[in-house]
């Protein structure tokens, strides 16, 4: 039976975030509820295949096998020991006045809070390239993710493309599963990411594995890329069409693209309970706002790649801080956070380090050709958005409107961040100025039929 | 069964096949497949896209992007990169009514 005068804590995301915040709670002797959509905790990063495949934590993460080991038996001992209630493969799509709305295999039901910690994490940022709606192309986490959870490659022959730490790392993990990687290109020229180096020498040990793991790539990896083209035929992926660095075409047979620039935050959830947010600079997109600790207001907290982009070890000191924040808030003792805050401090310098060496590709967005699709959901080209904008003014939500990009299924995860490029530079304004598109409940698609049998 | 699928097993070969039906014809897959894996075993692609001429095989393989939604011979959609494979079950990589 439940202590019902203790508050209730509800913890989004079962990552390294929400994990490091339940073990937190549990230890000041709370009780949180911790929702997440995969079967087992360990968000993206430290996914977990099913229990019967055979593959070693080393085999499966690699230099980070500890951390995820750690991460997996403390929430698995915590679930075990009835520390805390998790409610697996279940979705947060709404939240509203105290209350989420939880599609969970049983239909949606409500599930009050007290206070709210949202870990949501990030999703690959992608660019539109011509041809990327066929079949065959993924985002790298994708890859990553089919790798990892499934022990396969998506493709026979496949080219990465992109920048940022993923490319790299993705790049050569495929080739030591035994994948044909024929090439891996990185948009960022070699000049861009030196200017990163300080930064990234922060993380030293980090920074040089992802030398390391680059060396590992040898001839496939191409910097300073233009990708031009994904062509295709009725089956999907046949080539990609890309410049060098010295302005030479290429074309590389593959039957499977892996794209991404990074990370794009899942804020959704964030929006909807209210979080003031503000365009980041850095990482070209909008973030919610939040004190050091995560606090947002009102009783919500964010930990995690869904507040800021610091990486999964930094998901574990945000998680920790967001939950002592919140302790904090509510008149319980609280761990000291001190030696979380300075490692924060290290993870913030390190990531604007990654932000420096491996840029959004503007440029290339804002060159798209004109019959380039947008949003892959409903195929809306780059000219109507474009013309959208010209008949609607250049506020995000107007485009969206009238373009429909951002109306489909993925409601602008994969389109907005370009989508507005394509504004701004149509405009002649800074992409700040052009804003983001207003968040609607129900953050994922929902049955009908879930909703019948609520409450 | 030749597979003339999309997707590399480059790992996880020993497992329990799982049997189930595409578009009519019987394929089999290994138990712990998502549906996403168990369907691209054997063909290129998942679906028509509803507004191009293109075929769609998925996106992100989390949930996000909503591109591997996929029919079933009886039954609700299944989005097909987070839902288990199953035996016995009936899939389609068109729906005949839509698109």
């Amino acid at each position: 039976m439940k202590d019902t005068s203790r508050p209730e804590i509800v913890i989004v995301g079962g990552g390294p975030a929400g994990i490091r915040a339940a073990a937190t709670l549990v230890e000041a002797g709370l009780h949180p509820v911790v929702i997440d959509e995969g079967s087992a905790a360990g968000g993206q990063i430290y996914r977990r295949p099913p229990a019967w495949f055979a593959r070693t934590p080393e085999q499966l993460y690699g230099s980070e096998a500890a951390k995820a080991r750690a991460l997996h038996a403390l929430f698995d001992g915590l679930v075990r020991e009835r520390r805390l209630t998790h409610y697996a493969r279940s979705s947060v799509i709404a939240v509203h006045d105290g209350r989420l709305h939880v599609l969970g295999d049983e239909g949606v039901q409500p599930i009050s809070y007290d206070r709210l910690i949202l870990a949501t994490g990030a999703s690959d940022r992608v660019a539109p390239v011509p041809g990327w709606q066929n079949a065959g192309v993924y985002s790298l986490g994708a890859a990553q993710i089919a790798l990892k959870a499934q022990g396969v490659a998506l493709g026979h022959r496949i080219v990465l493309m992109g920048s940022g730490p993923l490319l790299t790392l993705v790049g050569a993990q495929l080739v030591e599963a035994g994948a044909d990687v024929a090439a891996v290109l990185d948009t960022s020229p070699w000049r861009q990411q030196m200017r990163g180096f300080r930064e990234l020498a922060t993380r030293p040990v980090v920074a040089l594995r992802g030398l390391t793991l680059r060396a590992r790539l040898g001839r496939r990896y191409h910097s300073g890329v233009t990708p031009v083209r994904i062509e295709a035929d009725g089956s999907g992926v046949t080539a990609v069409c890309w410049r060098d660095a010295n302005g030479c075409e290429h074309r590389t047979p593959c039957d499977m693209v892996g794209m991404g620039w990074h990370l794009r935050a899942e804020t959704h959830l964030a929006d909807l309970a209210g979080c003031a947010f503000g365009y980041d600079e850095q990482w070209r997109q909008w973030l919610p706002k939040t004190d050091a600790m995560g606090r947002a207001g009102n009783g919500v907290y964010l930990a995690g790649d869904g507040m800021r982009l610091l990486g999964a070890d930094g998901a574990e000191v945000a998680g920790r801080l967001a939950a002592a924040a919140c302790l904090s808030d509510l008149g319980y003792p609280v761990p000291n956070s001190g030696a979380d805050l300075r490692a924060r401090e290290r993870f913030e310098r390190f990531a604007r380090g990654l932000a420096t060496a491996f840029p959004w590709p503007a440029a290339m967005v804002r060159a798209l050709p004109d019959d380039t699709i947008v949003c892959r959901c409903e195929n809306v080209t780059a000219a109507a958005v474009c013309e959208g904008a010209e008949s609607g003014g250049s506020e995000a939500n107007r485009v969206k409107s009238l373009s429909r990009a951002g109306m489909g299924r993925c409601q602008g995860r994969y389109c907005q961040l370009a989508a507005v490029e394509l504004v701004a530079a149509r405009a002649g304004c800074p992409t700040a100025a052009v804003g983001r598109f207003r968040g609607q409940a129900p953050v994922r698609p929902a049955p009908v039929g879930a909703f019948l049998r609520e409450e | 069964m030749i597979a003339a699928g999309r997707i590399v097993r480059l790992a996880e070969r020993d497992r329990a096949e799982v049997h189930f039906s595409l578009d009519g014809q019987m394929r089999s897959a290994l138990a712990g497949d998502t549906v996403l894996t168990a369907m691209l075993a054997s063909v290129q692609a998942l679906r028509r896209s509803e507004f191009g001429d293109e075929s769609r095989a998925g996106f992100c393989l989390m949930g996000a992007c909503q591109d591997c939604w996929v029919w079933q011979e009886e039954g609700p959609r299944i989005r097909a990169c987070s839902t288990p494979v199953a035996e016995g079950m009936r899939l389609l990589t068109t729906s005949g009514i839509w698109p």
